[in-house]
């Protein structure tokens, strides 16, 4: 037997399990993704790219982006922040501020959604405010960007934090005796250590930030072609019995989760001899 | 898809949505509707702003926001800015004034005829060719009949929908309440789901043909026989209730917005004979005599009664059936 074989498992053992998990994939993934797309053609290539014409879908598209764009960051930075505080230092109410990041998971989009318009609805905590300085936060885009941006919190520190604590703090403390201030330490030594991680938690944090529907659909008002994100406008059009439009629009919602997947598999390729050697 | 790359890419560089500026020769309302308006209000915004651009030189553009009607009171109520609200029914609009203000109490005297430009009756659709023989209220109670109507804790047609099988049966029984009320178990015996909206329960129906019989929006009912075309067939009872989709201004957004003028104007455009040509066109049943008329083989003539001669209107007719321990969580968990 060789010795690249990790298991001794007898040879069909093996190749039923790898079966097993193609057909699963097969089944619950690739066969849901396709009706999709052959839904989207069904009336043909002209039908679907009438849709994609539409001002209302252009919008969307525009908006899920805009959004993505401002949360994605926000996040970045935040978890960044986070995940480098609660690994290179100790401090008091540590394991709280962990289990904080983490509300938004076990908390439910729709609830995530009502708490903003509790905060900022016109009968809201500070609605009134709101109105007397002609501010706009829910039905509007900075209500949608704080959902998103809620909805995702955890991405980015969920990823960092356990690579960070692998990593441990002997090379920043190594870096602060030669000499080197904080920020440099971080700059040089700790961000260029979880870049991947980083990468990772980012690009999940993006999948979601514009496939977001349930926080997204509270604060929404769903104000075609104002503020619909791409996912709440394909409800819309299913159901105005445009099925080809709301099967286009799914395919350019899943279409731009394939290029964030693309993205992240160029990148590896591009840097796999650095990512084989930080992997031993 | 040159034009969609660019614009893409252009969205991404710019980030963010610059605050629509607006121009002296350029308005905007948001009408905030219920579910199977959509259609309508895209001809009447279309042509509400052909006509509003002739008569004053302005350009409006009208934001269209649609969902179920109670949902949508609730989003008025919590900030969404709507200049004015086209409604399911009489009741969502009372919720505007008793939170917050933001309609003034007497809306309903403002426009003619309660301020409903167009009504709509609850009728049946049923498979091609109607192959369980419905032809009246009757019909729906018979065992193995399926009827699919959405719920009315969240719809507003399937309140108005409830009412007309009550207010049938009330006639038929001569308002011996215990046959009523044994007569709407039996229908909610042979409902198999409760959607939460007009439009969930169409798909349900048209798209996933669950069911034998729809119970619909005489203007939803036109839409799915233009839309899925033969599949269906329409079939009238012999008596149902008069349903009166009410608009408003809300008083607070216009006054604040300052579009106090045209969206008067929007609304009266919807009593107007072109307004009114697009409403029956769309199904709705025109208030206009000569539209009527002009339309009358489209609308069958049905025996319909009013909320207001049965039930004593939505003030006293939603507590009483809808809300919490009314009768249809009564009769609901006795089926």
């Amino acid at each position: 037997m060789s010795v690249s074989n990790a298991t001794r498992e007898p040879r069909w053992v093996q190749i039923t399990l790898t079966l097993l998990a193609l057909l699963v994939l097969a089944l619950f993934l690739v066969l849901p993704l396709a009706t999709v797309i052959i839904q989207a053609l069904s009336k043909g290539v002209d039908r679907s790219i009438a849709t994609l014409e539409n001002q209302d879908t252009l919008s969307a598209i525009r908006l899920t982006l805009t959004v993505a764009l401002i949360s994605v960051p926000l996040n970045l930075i935040f978890g960044l922040s986070a995940s480098w505080a609660i690994t290179k230092f100790t401090f008091p109410g540590k394991s709280l501020l962990v289990s904080l990041i983490e509300i938004p998971f076990s908390v439910s989009p729709v609830i995530s959604g009502l708490i903003f318009v509790l905060l900022f609805g016109l009968r809201g905590l500070f609605g009134p405010w709101l109105i007397d300085h002609d501010m706009k936060i829910i039905f509007a885009l900075p209500g949608l960007v704080l959902a998103t941006v809620f909805v995702t919190f955890p991405f980015v520190a969920r990823e960092l934090i356990p690579l960070m604590e692998e990593q441990g703090r002997d090379e920043e403390e190594a870096a602060l005796v030669l000499g080197a201030g904080g920020f440099r330490a971080f700059w040089s030594i700790t961000l260029p250590n979880v870049r991947w991680g980083l990468l990772y938690g980012v690009l999940l944090c993006n999948a979601r930030a514009m496939g977001e529907f349930g926080a997204v659909s509270v604060v929404s008002g769903h104000v075609r072609g104002l503020t619909n994100t791409l996912p709440l406008h394909v409800e819309i059009l299913y159901n105005d019995y445009d099925f080809v439009g709301a099967f286009t629009a799914a395919s350019i919602l899943a279409l731009l989760a394939l290029v964030t997947l693309i993205l992240k598999t160029a990148l590896e390729w591009w840097h796999r001899d650095e990512l084989a050697s930080s992997r031993h | 898809m040159n034009k969609i790359i660019v614009s893409l890419v252009a969205s991404a560089l710019v980030l963010g949505i610059a605050a629509k500026t607006q121009a002296a020769d350029s308005v905007t309302l948001l009408n905030v509707s219920y579910d199977p308006t959509r259609e309508l209000y895209q001809r009447i915004n279309d042509a509400f702003a052909k006509d509003w651009k002739a008569k004053t030189g302005q350009t409006v553009t009208i934001n269209q926001s649609h969902g179920g009607s109670g949902k949508q009171a609730r989003s008025v109520i919590d900030g969404l800015e709507a200049d004015v609200v086209t409604l399911g029914l009489a009741g969502d609009i009372d919720a505007l004034v008793q939170n917050g203000g933001l309609v003034a109490p007497k809306w309903q005297s403002h426009f003619a005829n309660n301020s409903t430009p167009y009504t709509s009756t609850i009728i049946f659709l049923v498979r091609k060719g109607n192959p369980k023989g419905i032809k009246d209220w009757d019909d729906l109670v018979k065992p193995g009949v399926e009827v699919i109507t959405p719920n009315p804790k969240t719809s507003g047609g399937a309140r108005w929908n409830y009412l007309a099988a009550w207010g049938y049966a009330e006639d038929k029984y001569h308002g011996d309440k215990a046959k009523v009320e044994g007569y709407i178990t039996a229908l909610l015996h042979n409902v198999p789901v409760l959607d939460s909206g007009a439009r969930g329960s169409t798909t349900s129906f048209a798209q996933r043909e669950l069911g034998d019989v729809l119970l619909a929006w005489e203007n939803e009912a036109g839409l799915v026989i233009q839309e899925f075309g033969d599949n269906f067939d329409i079939v009238v009872p012999s008596e149902s209730i008069l349903a009166e989709p009410p608009v408003a201004i809300v008083d607070k957004v216009v006054d604040k917005h300052g579009t106090r003028k045209v969206a008067e104007a929007y609304l009266t455009f919807l009593y107007s004979p072109e307004g009114q040509e697009i409403e029956a066109k769309n199904h709705f049943r025109p208030r206009d005599p000569k539209v009527a008329e002009k339309y009358a083989k489209d609308f069958p003539k049905i025996k319909l009664f009013t909320i207001d001669q049965k039930f004593g209107g939505w003030s006293k007719a939603q507590p009483e059936h809808f809300n919490d321990g009314g009768t249809f969580d009564q009769l609901y968990a006795k089926r």
